[in-house]
């Protein structure tokens, strides 16, 4: 789901809305609709985006929610940012991506400093010391080596498996266990039925199914890139434990092995139009303390849309054969 | 035992007589509390239509190294009427795929299957049934359908691998029509294939708490001289714990797809 335009008429949609219309929903006021089978009704497409840092800028300290200077102030930033824009690349240069691909911002403005909430310094946990430390991005590969665990951006173009997950078509950049907002296509349309829910992603079109019926997880042997599920209820709240994940991605923020890794994900709806999504990444070997992040997610009445990531991959033919023919390896079928 | 196996074949002796959109109202199905038939679970079709829907002898298989493992079975077919009624033209694309297919056919290369193939892969499918919007998700590549109800005029924007599905109910059968359709997939890996045109109406009737009667019909003129209809059971998995295990074969074609584009290893 990309919506034409929406960059632009979403931040003056923002600016419009008077600051008092952000007051936090008071949690445990709320009481969610109940669906059928009478558990809260988490059904429905929902958005994450957001410009909330992950983690908290040191100018907050312990502050854990914007003031309504800081938000005046953010605003007037954001306006600068706009006007010295030239609308085009968000990169520099001609870039990947214009603003046009850009879902930067929530559709209700979250006023915490940090989408983390634990540590309550809002920072990220301390490495451990010797845990894999890698991260891809849009600008040249890095140094590393195979697996290439990241999502966006490669080590080098020698074969497909140089090259970040997500240009594989293997997983989402936003959407592998735990989802995160990213830049766009930040939706998730959640299902259930009496004894299943499921997180479908929009991002490279990933269902994952959570049985609710207290069965076992699988051996511990049998690894997923998405890990194997299985989820309770806490009170409104749906619990999601995910573990069997493969050696092949990484536990959170660059860091570790997924392998290692246990995820706690909650569900609860806080208002009509709202869910909190709460997840804790539990990696001893990655992090000296679990880290929690608190992501609002926003109804939308929008549809999801096919993302076909694999069936139209040109992109990792071409990265392939431009670096063939740059060293000169290229030959093609005219034996030239 | 008498009654199980009675019930089904009365039923479907009933619909052979009055078509399934008459079906009656059968109190021995399960049912979600809005009272609709309920096809909440795991799903799975046996056969070889995914090889050929058409009636076919057994075949050797691509792989010299698997053998009888890869060999590929016979089966009778579930197009009903037995042929396909391409048109001539249509006939030659077939017939040219069907000597090409291990090169042509789309699923090789882990693309979306599209509807019907999906179906009736071999592997299991799951439906998660709501009154506004079912998924159905298939182990097989991940591919998923967003099954709309009761939005008739809900027009598709955009074509897609797996389509743009709308849903209603017959009385007790579940009706889907598939529109916007890449052209890109095929029906088996006998080379039968359509259009952009392809429209496929689905009907899912439940026949007893573990099994279905799928149909879909097929409409597209561009590549055949009238609608036909293929049709075959799906079966509930009942295998203790069952689970669709996740099958990304992205990873198992990148040799094939990209292995060609590979830095030449130093001599």
């Amino acid at each position: 789901m990309r919506r034409l335009a929406w960059f632009h008429v979403c931040w003056f949609t923002a600016l419009a809305v008077p600051v008092s219309a952000f007051a936090q929903t008071a949690e445990g006021v709320y009481i969610a609709p109940r669906n059928e089978w009478g558990q809260p009704d988490l059904r429905g497409v929902w958005n994450f985006s957001s410009n909330t840092p992950l983690e908290r800028p040191a100018r907050y300290a312990d502050q854990e929610f914007l003031s309504d200077d800081d938000v005046a102030r953010i605003r007037a930033e954001a306006l600068d940012d706009i006007a010295r824009s030239d609308g085009n690349s968000s990169q520099g240069g001609v870039g990947g991506y214009n603003q046009f691909w850009i879902e930067g911002l929530p559709l209700e403005e979250n006023r915490r400093t940090s989408l983390i909430i634990d540590p309550p310094n809002g920072r990220m946990p301390a490495r451990v010391q010797g845990a894999p430390v890698a991260f891809g991005g849009l600008g040249p590969d890095i140094e590393g080596e195979r697996p290439v665990r990241f999502t966006v951006g490669g080590i080098g173009k020698d074969g497909p498996e140089d090259r970040g997950l997500s240009e594989r078509c293997l997983l989402g950049f936003n959407s592998v266990p735990p989802f995160m907002p990213s830049m766009y296509n930040n939706n998730v349309q959640l299902f259930q039925n009496a004894d299943h829910f499921v997180i479908f992603n929009e991002m490279i079109h990933e269902a994952r199914i959570v049985p609710l019926d207290g069965r076992p997880h699988l051996p511990g042997d049998v690894a997923q890139w998405t890990g194997d599920s299985r989820g309770y209820w806490d009170g409104d709240t749906l619990v999601v434990e995910t573990r069997n994940f493969t050696d092949k991605t990484q536990s959170f923020r660059g860091t570790g092995i997924s392998k290692n890794m246990h995820l706690i994900e909650r569900f609860t709806r806080v208002a009509d139009d709202e869910v909190h999504y709460v997840f804790t990444v539990n990696d001893p070997q990655a992090f000296v303390a679990p880290v929690t992040v608190l992501v609002p997610m926003h109804k939308t009445q929008d549809e999801l849309y096919e993302y076909a990531c694999h069936e139209g991959n040109y992109g990792m033919v071409n990265i392939l054969r431009g670096a063939r023919v740059e060293e000169g390896s290229w030959v093609d079928s005219n034996g030239n | 035992m008498h009654n199980s196996l009675l019930k089904p074949l009365l039923v479907t002796a009933l619909c052979a007589l009055c078509g399934t959109s008459a079906l009656a109202q059968s109190a021995d199905i399960p049912r979600t509390p809005d009272g609709r038939p309920d096809f909440n679970g795991i799903w799975q079709a046996l056969g070889t239509a995914h090889w050929d829907l058409q009636t076919h002898a057994s075949r050797p298989g691509p792989v010299v190294e698997m053998g009888a493992l890869a060999a590929i079975p016979g089966g009778m077919g579930v197009v009903q009427g037995g042929m396909i009624p391409y048109r001539p033209e249509a006939l030659r694309t077939k017939l040219e795929n069907q000597a090409d297919w291990l090169a042509r056919d789309p699923i090789v290369k882990c693309y979306l299957p599209g509807v019907p193939r999906a179906t009736y892969l071999p592997f299991p499918f799951q439906i998660f049934q709501a009154p506004d919007t079912t998924l159905i998700t298939y182990e097989f590549a991940g591919a998923d359908r967003l099954v709309y109800m009761d939005q008739p005029d809900f027009a598709s924007q955009v074509d897609s691998w797996m389509g743009h599905n709308i849903g209603h109910w017959e009385g007790d059968t579940l009706v889907i029509t598939v529109t916007a359709q890449m052209p890109d997939t095929w029906f088996d890996s006998a080379g039968n294939w359509h259009s952009s045109q392809l429209v496929v109406e689905e009907r899912y009737t439940l026949m007893g708490a573990n099994h279905i009667q799928y149909e879909a019909t097929i409409t597209d003129p561009e590549v055949y001289t009238e609608p036909w209809t293929i049709s075959m059971p799906l079966y509930r998995r009942l295998d203790p714990g069952m689970q669709l295990i996740e099958f990304k074969c992205v990873e198992y074609v990148e040799e094939l797809l990209y292995g060609q584009y590979r830095k030449p290893v130093a001599e």
